[in-house]
């Protein structure tokens, strides 16, 4: 029978602290580039132009349909050579995490404004409204109702994502439990640990979403 | 009549793929004239009065609303997007499904409109709201969201919205349709008081009863076409083609109008 022992992992808590708050600040970088990629790939996918069209389905599709482990490693190894920018390992993996959340973000908020009846943008162009006033005035206040519960998931999936980026040795949650497994012979304990932080974060935001979702369901 | 009319179209033609919906249509609406467009469904009068604010960017003929005219057909481009806002802020339209705002409560959806496009300040929009929420008889709905409202009340709202506006023409496009048998006749109500004030309007309806009473003229189509048209009363009494007759033989022609509920 194996013995737990916890206590150890006391001497590495500044570490685990440390990593935890790359883990966060990481997270809130690549959720808030995410959604600016996205609304650039949702408007795209839904402009007048098909070229822009075209290409705003071309950044969906490579990013959604690649994983994401691969995009990383790309970016850190591949895209220098390819293109002769080097780029340290924090900007390649906020960029790879940031493009690849913004595909799925694109969808959710893509999907958000086509799911508002054509009737309320008749309705607003029937007033004399441009296709952006419409847009601005009538579909989006609606349309980002809808979209809340689901960008909050890929929101919550972004977080754990970040758990990758140790492969490119940024010192987030993960990296630096590691090294503290590796010292304390003790990596057991210290995935453990590990999973309940991130549950520990998670739990809550998701009962959050889910009261958010309740609410808005009783308004409509 | 040209000289005079207010609605002006001309050789009018659209299609859907290969579906033609509109086949060279004519039509003149006076100043302050009701026309009521019958017909079948999938006869094109939809798609007609959605050529005539161009929500329904015709193929071919043209369309003139007041001094505005715009011409359609091989090498002709579409109006830009700043030119036919413009153009239907001056044309009301009031639809078969309501489409409010469900996001704005029922004052909010009629100031919309001054506010956004007029650029109005908000105190004059919502004088001017709570004016037309006033004449349509829902002065005291002004703070409630649409969801509260009866399907009568929401089509008031609809076309309170629509006059704040304070359009030439007005369009109604089966405004009735989707309400209750009870509650068609508080919207058939407003609608006759603006035809009394002199409204422009040109009305998609299913209410031949109504049509009798309110336009004086009235068209009938068909497949695309304008099969019959003249004074409303006329034509609905004594329709002279055969499809006409066939048409109107499903409805009560005469009588009372269904009883207005509300006192606007």
């Amino acid at each position: 029978m194996y013995q737990w022992d916890f206590g150890i992992l006391w001497s590495y808590r500044w570490l685990f602290l440390n990593g935890l708050g790359v883990t966060v600040g990481f997270t809130v970088v690549i959720v808030i580039l995410g959604v600016v990629f996205g609304l650039f790939g949702a408007f795209g996918s839904l402009s007048r132009f098909k070229a822009v069209r075209m290409l705003a389905l071309t950044f969906i599709e490579a990013f959604r349909c690649t994983p994401i482990l691969v995009q990383l490693i790309w970016f850190y190894y591949a895209l220098p050579i390819l293109a002769g920018v080097e780029m340290t390992p924090i900007t390649a993996s906020a960029l790879a995490l940031s493009l690849y959340g913004g595909s799925f973000y694109s969808e959710i908020i893509r999907g958000g404004i086509i799911s508002i009846d054509r009737g309320q943008s008749e309705a607003g162009a029937a007033l004399g409204m441009t296709p952006g006033q419409s847009m601005r005035r009538i579909v989006l206040p609606q349309a980002i109702k809808r979209m809340i519960p689901a960008l909050m998931n890929q929101s919550i999936i972004q977080f754990k994502n970040t758990s990758l980026v140790s492969v490119l040795a940024v010192p987030d949650l993960v990296y630096q439990s590691q090294v503290a497994a590796h010292d304390s012979y003790r990596p057991l304990e210290t995935y453990t640990a590990v999973a309940v932080a991130y549950a520990a974060i998670l739990i809550p935001l998701t009962i959050l979403v889910r009261r958010g979702e309740k609410r808005l369901a009783v308004s409509e | 009549m040209s000289e005079t009319s207010k609605i002006e179209i001309r050789g009018l033609r659209k299609s859907f793929g290969s579906n033609e919906v509109l086949k060279n249509i004519n039509l003149d609406v006076a100043k302050g004239g009701v026309v009521a467009l019958i017909g079948p469904s999938g006869s094109g009068k939809s798609t007609l009065l959605r050529c005539i604010n161009l929500l329904v960017a015709p193929d071919g003929g043209s369309v003139r609303v007041g001094d505005t005219r715009f011409a359609f057909g091989d090498g002709t481009k579409l109006p830009d997007v700043k030119t036919l806002a413009k153009f239907r802020a001056t044309t009301g339209m009031v639809f078969q499904h309501f489409n409010l705002f469900p996001h704005m409560t029922t004052l909010q959806n009629v100031m919309e409109g001054p506010v956004t496009v007029r650029r109005m300040t908000r105190a004059d929009a919502e004088r001017l709201a709570r004016a037309q929420l006033a004449k349509v008889g829902l002065a005291e709905k002004a703070d409630q969201y649409p969801a509260t409202l009866s399907g009568g009340q929401k089509q008031r709202v609809a076309i309170a919205r629509a006059l704040a506006m304070e359009p030439d023409v007005m369009l109604f496009d089966e405004a009735t349709s989707a309400l209750d048998p009870e509650l068609v006749g508080e919207v058939l109500a407003v609608i006759q008081q603006l035809a009394s004030e002199g409204m422009t309007m040109v009305i998609v309806t299913h209410e031949i009863a109504f049509a009798r009473e309110v336009a004086d003229r009235l068209i009938f189509m068909r497949d695309g076409v304008v099969v019959e048209e003249g004074p409303a009363r006329q034509v609905i009494d004594n329709p002279q083609e055969a499809a006409t007759r066939a048409f109107l033989s499903h409805f009560h022609r005469t009588g009372a109008l269904p009883p207005a509920n509300a006192t606007p």
